[in-house]
């Protein structure tokens, strides 16, 4: 539970920051946290994400609002120091909006001034048109005439939907509107489905209104095994992640075949600052990126897929990783 | 309220036409609606028929075509809404930012529901939709309670429709995935959930297993009965308990929220089931039809009469039902 990180403070000399600049593309990005981690463990996380090698950071609360370690303000002056760091900061919305007060935290977000706002919901899209906006994979555009309407409403970035594949992937590509930016998660477990239920307070036999923040007992979620003990899907909140991790490091070669702007990294509980440099060194060419994939497969909690990416099943792992 | 019924085809349409309900939907035979199972939907010819049928006893025609489609497969939605506008359907159902678009601006008097699919669950997103489409009405996924609901509805420049019966989506429709991360094909991409093409039911010294892509969903012991394993009704093991994670198979059933859904100002209420036989839909749209005729004759004194409450559950899923997310301890 201790996480990974020991700096605190301001960083001096950002050596990861002038290295990333440098860095043949695709950049870094840094997804939101999606789990429930304390407040002195994200403050310590970012303290040390400061000084890593990724160009964007994603920050906030994207999944239920009833977690609130963090208040909007100290999401803000994370985001604040990650700036003078040299990052640039996305603030991400939450991704499924029901109650008025969800809207009300929303509309404080979309208009903070300061930040570019990622929206995982329509509702945000909404708030946004009009001014420069990313989208999370959350919303779904599916092919190009969805682009384009968004583009047209201030679309500055879209994040590929994790069940497309390269395929459909390259078709985007080719007709995507000029200046609209394209993401793909490269590392991260899979967001599979967003519920009104609760997962982890059912898993505690505890009523969603009294859920006491169970989940920020699972740092990494908490898995769902099959009957015959294979690890299949991992319970965070409201939310249902896959048990795997997509790992698309080995396909660095083909992302930048297809002019992908930004490969994502989902935070995990721990080694994410290694996942960061693995895809570094790769993106650098001082490791393969096959070798790199192998690597960073070694660090996910329950093994790795890229189904999707081949135009499999999601929980594939299609890629022979190398040893 | 509206009764909105589900037609898989010719048969399920003219019998919910001929129990009592105010509109039927349906979609074209592929994949550019969220019930692409083999045998089900309309071939062009009986879509013309079942749009005769309908009309002709003042039944309302919706067309749903509410999956989405990729750059290669546009041109085929397209169409799809193209001859959806020549039938002259009262209503098409589609989810898709693509596709709205072009139905709005290829054909301006065509009328627009958004799909359940579209995942619209707060009224800034159905905002959008009106401001952009000028979406009519919208079917809101089953994650709303009902205050939720409410609030909804008295903020949204758009119709709402619930679901009242039929089986439990229990994911924000639009935004689910799980079937494809173990088949390749989700409700999205394909039309379906659970396809029956990656179900394998195996025998073992104990029972019978069921697998999904591979994937172990349930587990019988001998004797106990089967039922389709639909990936977010399966037993799996969570620490050390092994249980329904996610839900149990079960259908949802919304009738004694009647009269609060009517206090709202919902507009419609749906029932599921494409997929499922005339028999269903005839049982299912006869009762739902007698408790709004019940309800609108004197609405301060509604309940749902044991019998409606029998017969409906003789139909669904695992024999039982529940208001699911419409009451907050469901949640």
């Amino acid at each position: 539970m201790t996480p990974a990180t020991t700096p605190t403070g301001k960083p001096s000399g950002n050596p990861g920051v002038t290295k990333a600049a440098s860095r043949p593309g695709p950049r870094l990005s840094l997804g939101p946290i999606g789990y429930y981690w304390p407040k002195d463990r994200v403050d310590a996380f970012y303290a040390q994400v400061a000084q890593l090698p990724v160009d964007i950071v994603y920050l906030g609360e994207t999944l239920c609002s009833k977690r609130k370690e963090l208040k909007f303000e100290d999401w803000l002056a994370i985001g604040e120091r990650l700036l003078e760091s040299g990052k640039e900061v996305v603030l991400s919305t939450l991704s499924l909006l029901e109650a008025e007060s969800e809207l009300i935290r929303l509309r404080f977000i979309c208009d903070n001034g300061r930040f570019l706002v990622e929206a995982n919901d329509m509702g945000a899209v909404h708030l946004l048109q009009g001014r420069p906006f990313v989208v999370g994979h959350s919303v779904n555009i599916y092919n190009d005439r969805s682009l384009a309407l968004l583009a047209r409403q201030g679309l500055k970035r879209w994040v590929l939907p994790v069940e497309l594949t390269a395929e459909t992937l390259a078709d985007m590509q080719e007709r995507r509107p000029d200046g609209v930016e394209t993401e793909v998660l490269a590392y991260g477990r899979l967001p599979l489905a967003y519920s009104a239920r609760c997962f982890t307070a059912r898993a505690r036999n505890l009523p969603k209104d009294d859920c006491r923040y169970c989940c920020i007992d699972y740092p990494d979620g908490l898995v769902v095994a099959t009957q015959d003990d294979q690890s299949f899907l991992a319970l965070n909140g409201i939310q249902t992640l896959s048990a795997r991790t997509a790992n698309l490091l080995a396909e660095l070669p083909r992302m930048r075949e297809l002019k992908v702007d930004i490969l994502r990294i989902s935070p995990q509980a721990e080694q994410t600052d290694e996942i960061i440099r693995l895809f570094d060194l790769a993106l650098r060419g001082e490791l393969s990126p096959a070798e790199a994939a192998t690597k960073a497969t070694e660090l996910t909690p329950t093994g790795a897929c890229d189904g999707y990416w081949h135009g499999g099943a999601g929980m594939e792992q299609q890629v022979k990783t190398v040893q | 309220m509206e009764l909105v019924c589900p037609a898989g085809n010719l048969p399920s349409l003219k019998t919910a036409v001929d129990h009592g309900a105010n509109a039927v939907y349906f979609g074209f035979r592929d994949d550019t609606n969220a019930r692409h199972f083999a045998g089900l939907n309309f071939a062009p010819n009986k879509m013309a028929e079942g749009v005769e049928y309908a009309r002709g006893r003042g039944v309302r025609v919706f067309i749903a075509l509410n999956t989405y489609p990729r750059p290669d497969g546009f041109g085929r939605w397209q169409e799809a809404v193209d001859r959806a506008a020549d039938l002259g359907v009262d209503a098409l159902i589609a989810a898709d930012l693509g596709v709205l678009d072009y139905a709005s601006s290829k054909h301006p008097g065509l009328t627009l529901h958004l799909s359940v699919q579209g995942s619209a669950t707060n009224y800034e997103a159905l905002r959008f939709y009106h401001e952009h489409f000028g979406v009519r009405r919208a079917v809101l996924p089953r994650v709303l309670s009902m205050s939720q609901i409410r609030h909804v509805v008295e903020n949204s420049p758009l119709e709402i429709e619930v679901f009242a019966f039929g089986s439990l989506c229990v994911m924000v429709e639009g935004r689910c995935i799980l079937s494809s991360y173990a088949t390749g094909r989700s409700p999205n991409t394909y039309g379906a959930c659970s396809p029956a093409s990656h179900v394998e039911w195996i025998e073992t010294p104990d029972g019978l297993d069921t697998r999904l892509g591979g994937v172990l969903i349930q587990r019988h012991p001998k004797g106990e009965n089967v039922g389709y394993p639909t990936l977010c009704k399966g037993t799996f093991r969570v620490g050390d308990h092994t249980y329904h994670a996610i839900e149990e198979p079960t259908s949802l059933n919304a009738m004694e929220l009647l009269p609060e859904l009517a206090a709202a100002g919902v507009k419609a209420v749906k029932i599921e089931g494409r997929q499922r036989s005339p028999v269903y839909v005839g049982q299912v749209t006869k009762v739902w039809r007698q408790a709004l005729d019940a309800f609108a004759r004197d609405p301060e004194h509604f309940t749902p009469r044991p019998e409606w409450t029998a017969e409906l559950g003789k139909v669904s899923e695992g024999a039982q039902t529940t208001l699911g997310a419409y009451h907050r301890p469901w949640q």
